[in-house]
């Protein structure tokens, strides 16, 4: 069931239910941002309006800095305009930034300790058409890696919003993570986001007739919905599991993380990134010496993604609703 | 506030620092030697020339001149070239690359005053001395930006989109000094990837260039002059040194770039610099 706690979207589970981007979110966010802070500058490489960064352009053209088809000089720029008191917000295609960058945000900012919020647009599969090379699933790996950067994935249009906004004040540089393609909104402008908070979505339902299965699922960002639809399913046909929503990717949400983990006999991690490295790999890291308990990782094994649309790819990788499902019940029958 | 000397004493000095560096590097046994020995007279000029806003008391004053060094390598000159403007007593320096100490091998911005930014990995540092003058700009601040740099970094990519990008935004509070001294770490700069017309190449992404004898603190000085009234351009300061000055046996010798000397070439080099100075000093007289 849904946890009574969290302020879902009352159009959730409905067919009124907007669908929209995460990066059309952020792009909303930055300009919010932008009003409450004057120190913020924000940096593109020719995809402004791709990562929705021209809705800022517009509003602030003085503050925003075009650096065209070259994302290593946009993270050292940003270092340097860090350096003189500004708060630089950069970002590409996650293939290209961190991707192609990815030295210059380990030394110009994060070993010099510069603050800086590094966005990380078209991930995942869910990317689509363009095909594998435009497709990052290595993105969280090479972020969680470094000392001094934390990880956000928000789950939807408006939890990406409220990121940009609550990196802006973390002390801290922070890579967002966002996607391309439009999900369900089912968060509300009441429900709380911090970068360093997961949150519970889904609660396993007990009572005469259901017990919980001890499965909880940890997911991030494009995925969460169809979690979230793959436990409602299964709750009608008598299986109660959980889903935590798990966007603090660095630092972790231990306490929850824990919490959970103590509740459950089987996790299972849930994401559009590599497995290796990826946010299930937090989670293993974290639990082996603390809780061990056994860990099911779906994501994306050592392979890269291929061009079509965001629906067929998430099915075909084993990544969907239908996916969800069928791996609770090899779970539920390997365990009886 | 900052210290100032001569032209002339500055090349007597000059000397002064490659013995330092060579009993540095002796102690420590590892870390590079032919390229700081070249640049001993850019650092001295620019630190020492009159003209760097700076007080080493004050290493966070905000009006201050940056000095960004991109090749990270010159680690040894700039701690003795900054021990010497104060920002941290000289015996400090025999810490170098040693287990614990604020001299890390190569410069880290939180371990020590007077280093803007951390450095090793080559290429990057004039994206972020653009960075820093863009912001200078976007507040209107009168303070410059330097950035030292090296010819092998030219090779980078990166080098050349920060070359862009301040050529289009008109950064005239940029000045890059580049130390051509014609070695990199696999050879000669025009064996390895030929970075020949330089000074062209960079008038072309909309820069001013000016060359200097890198040994001539007069030379210098007077470029770093010019480079502060130039207007609506970024300037390059390319200084023509000779990698391992003043030590014969390193002069030229491309495979002096990255290892120091043995105790026995030390012994040596300090000679031969112990009688330069005596040539520099009977001249003064």
């Amino acid at each position: 069931m849904l946890n009574p706690d969290f302020n879902f979207s009352p159009k959730i589970f409905t067919s009124e239910i907007e669908l929209k981007a995460s990066r059309d979110g952020f792009g909303e966010g930055l300009v919010l941002a932008g009003e409450k802070n004057k120190n913020i500058v924000v940096l593109c490489a020719d995809v402004t309006e791709s990562i929705r960064m021209h809705h800022f352009k517009n509003r602030f053209p003085e503050r925003f800095i075009e650096l065209g088809i070259a994302e290593q000089n946009m993270a050292g720029v940003a270092a340097g305009l860090a350096a003189t008191g500004k708060i630089p917000v950069f970002g590409s295609y996650a293939v290209f930034s961190p991707g192609r960058n990815w030295e210059q945000i380990r030394t110009s900012i994060c070993y010099n300790k510069q603050k800086a919020i590094i966005i990380g647009s078209h991930t995942g599969l869910n990317v689509g058409p363009d095909g594998a090379s435009h497709q990052a699933l290595e993105d969280i790996a090479l972020m969680r890696a470094l000392p001094n950067m934390s990880v956000t994935a928000p789950a939807d249009a408006l939890e990406a919003r409220k990121a940009i906004l609550a990196a802006i004040d973390y002390p801290g540089s922070v890579y967002l993570r966002l996607a391309r393609e439009k999900s369900l909104v089912f968060t509300s402008e009441e429900s709380s986001f911090a970068i360093e908070k997961s949150s519970v979505l889904w609660l396993p339902k007990e009572d005469e007739k259901i017990k919980y299965s001890g499965i909880a699922i940890f997911v991030s960002g494009f995925l969460v919905y169809k979690a979230l639809e793959a436990a409602k399913e299964l709750e009608k046909e008598g299986i109660s599991i959980a889903v935590i929503n798990n966007s603090a990717i660095k630092p972790l949400d231990k306490d929850l993380i824990l919490e959970w983990a103590k509740k459950s006999k089987v996790i299972i991690t849930l994401e559009e990134h590599q497995i290796a490295g990826g946010m299930g790999s937090t989670i293993a890291e974290f639990l082996s010496g603390n809780y061990p308990i056994l860990i099911h990782f779906m994501g994306i094994n050592d392979t890269f993604g291929e061009s079509g649309e965001a629906e067929e790819l998430i099915e075909k990788y084993g990544l969907g609703k239908e996916a969800i499902k069928e791996k609770v019940k090899q779970i539920l029958i390997s365990k009886s | 506030m900052a210290k100032k000397f001569s032209a002339r004493e500055i090349e007597k000095l000059a000397i002064d620092i490659r013995q330092e560096l060579i009993k540095i590097l002796l102690e420590v046994k590892s870390g590079h030697c032919a390229g700081p020995l070249g640049a001993v007279e850019i650092y001295l000029s620019l630190y020492f020339g009159g003209l760097l806003n700076y007080d080493a008391k004050k290493p966070d004053w905000p009006e201050r001149d940056r000095v960004v060094v991109s090749n990270g390598h010159y680690a040894p000159l700039l701690y003795i070239i900054l021990s010497k403007a104060g920002y941290f007593p000289e015996e400090e320096l025999k810490n170098l690359r040693k287990l614990g100490s604020s001299l890390q091998g190569h410069p880290h911005r939180l371990s020590l005053p007077g280093i803007e930014t951390s450095s090793g990995p080559v290429g990057e540092g004039l994206s972020q001395a653009a960075g820093m003058a863009l912001g200078a700009k976007i507040d209107k601040k009168k303070w410059q930006v330097y950035c030292l740099m090296g010819d092998g970094e030219q090779d980078c990519g990166n080098t050349w989109e920060a070359v862009m990008l301040a050529g289009k935004h008109q950064l005239d509070n940029l000045t890059a000094i580049i130390d051509r001294n014609n070695i990199q770490i696999d050879g000669f700069t025009e064996n390895v990837m030929p970075l020949e017309p330089l000074k062209e190449k960079y008038e072309a992404f909309g820069w001013k260039t000016m060359e200097v004898d890198g040994h001539n603190p007069e030379e210098i000085i007077k470029a770093l002059k010019t480079s502060r009234s130039v207007f609506v351009k970024p300037v390059a300061i390319i200084a023509h040194t000779v990698p391992g000055k003043g030590i014969d046996f390193m002069e030229w010798e491309y495979k002096w770039h990255g290892r120091v000397p043995d105790s026995k070439e030390a012994e040596e080099a300090l000679r031969k610099l112990r009688s330069l100075k005596g040539k520099i000093e009977s001249e003064l007289d």
